[in-house]
């Protein structure tokens, strides 16, 4: 958050762009993981999509078949979670960067985290649920 | 949210044609953009013809003409007139650059030479904008040498190779032709320090003789001030100096990678 309660009043330049100061590493953090992810999904995307093709037209108990051996399953629960953080870290750069209003960028990121990981608990849950048959 | 049209009171409305200069066999038309603080009115875009028989080759020079002969009134800054002080940075043809170092003949097919203020900038006057918090992102990265060892008795001594790790970047001449071309810059300025002051940020981080690389590092890792750089390479495409900007803020990343992998 920036420091825009005090922006009003009379500030020097200096002070204005000083603000609260660097965030620090957890900004490293995001820029090298949306790295790390990128790299995983990239290695991940071919076999993910021939096991989408290999579940096309099947029942639940066909989908479980292919779901319940461990590698298949291991590799979606991968590719889920990396997609997941990709998407989160990809968004909240779009929303910091066009979102100015601190109050709505607040509410924004909050949304952001709440719908990344709830989409990625759904898709965990699935695929353990088909894949263990219960 | 990020505002995609201009304000109301910023909006451009028609602007005065002036008429041709007299006698003259050879003009080439000038649109240029004019406000003036002081009249209460909306920008507009005036229309000048240029002597080009009767003035120099540049842009810079085409301004300068008008000013004397047609409209004193027009206002912009310029110094050196050979691409060194870095005044005359001005949005040309759609490309943000230096008046001086650009050819009036190598812009718009020998159409209208079309000069607007450097983008996203609060207007002073005409071609004028105010740098302020630009020049004030420029003193926050402290650009100058920082050092805990007693200062020697004759220099801080520097390699050959060390020395050379410094060009392409210690030309800056800090015009903000950079800085104003980024989309970046143009949302989030009041927080991102925007390509010139990360490129001189990276001067002082690449300096052998410096020895506050660390304070340094700490100082741009932020997700605004230095993470907003999407490599969109605006800053590299418009550098009048033929610098690369970008670069630069890719060997930040890189070192604050660097030091916490």
């Amino acid at each position: 958050m920036s420091d825009k309660s005090s922006s009003k009043g009379i500030l020097t330049p200096l002070k204005r762009v000083r603000g609260l100061g660097a965030s620090g590493s957890s900004a490293t953090a995001d820029f090298w993981w949306q790295r790390v992810t990128a790299v995983g999904m990239l290695v991940l995307i071919v076999p993910v999509i021939v096991i989408v093709m290999m579940l096309l037209g099947r029942n639940q108990a066909g989908a479980g078949q292919i779901l319940g051996t461990p590698i298949v399953a291991l590799l979606m629960l991968l590719f889920v979670v990396a997609s997941a953080f990709h998407m989160k870290i990809g968004m909240q750069v779009v929303i910091e960067d066009y979102v100015h209003d601190e109050k709505v960028k607040l509410v924004a990121i909050l949304a952001n985290n709440f719908f990344s990981i709830a989409v990625a608990l759904a898709a965990i849950y699935a695929i353990l649920k088909l894949s263990s048959g219960v | 949210m990020v505002e995609f049209a201009l304000p109301k009171n910023s909006k451009i409305t028609g602007g005065k044609t002036w008429p041709k200069p007299e006698g003259a066999t050879e003009t080439r038309e000038f649109q240029i953009y004019r406000w003036n603080p002081d009249d209460g009115k909306n920008p507009s875009i005036d229309t000048y013809y240029v002597d080009t028989n009767d003035c120099g080759p540049m842009v810079l020079d085409g301004l300068i003409w008008i000013k004397n002969n047609i409209d004193p009134t027009l206002t912009f800054r310029r110094s050196c007139r050979e691409g060194v002080c870095g005044s005359c940075a001005m949005n040309i043809d759609g490309q943000n650059t230096l008046a001086c170092t650009q050819s009036m003949h190598d812009v718009a097919h020998g159409g209208a030479v079309k000069v607007n203020p450097l983008p996203h900038q609060p207007v002073v006057k005409d071609l004028v904008p105010d740098l302020t918090n630009f020049y004030a992102q420029y003193a926050s990265i402290e650009p100058w040498l920082h050092t805990t060892t007693p200062a020697p008795q004759k220099e801080w001594r520097q390699s050959r190779e060390d020395r050379e790790k410094l060009d392409g970047l210690y030309e800056c001449i800090l015009c903000a032709c950079c800085s104003t071309s980024c989309p970046s810059y143009w949302w989030n300025s009041d927080r991102y320090l925007g390509p010139a002051a990360l490129l001189q940020a990276n001067r002082w981080v690449t300096d052998s003789r410096d020895e506050a690389t660390g304070e340094r590092l700490d100082n741009v890792e932020d997700a605004f001030r230095l993470y907003r750089c999407h490599t969109i390479m605006n800053c590299t495409k418009a550098c009048p100096k033929g610098l690369n900007p970008a670069k630069a803020i890719a060997n930040l990343k890189l070192k604050l990678v660097e030091r916490q992998v």
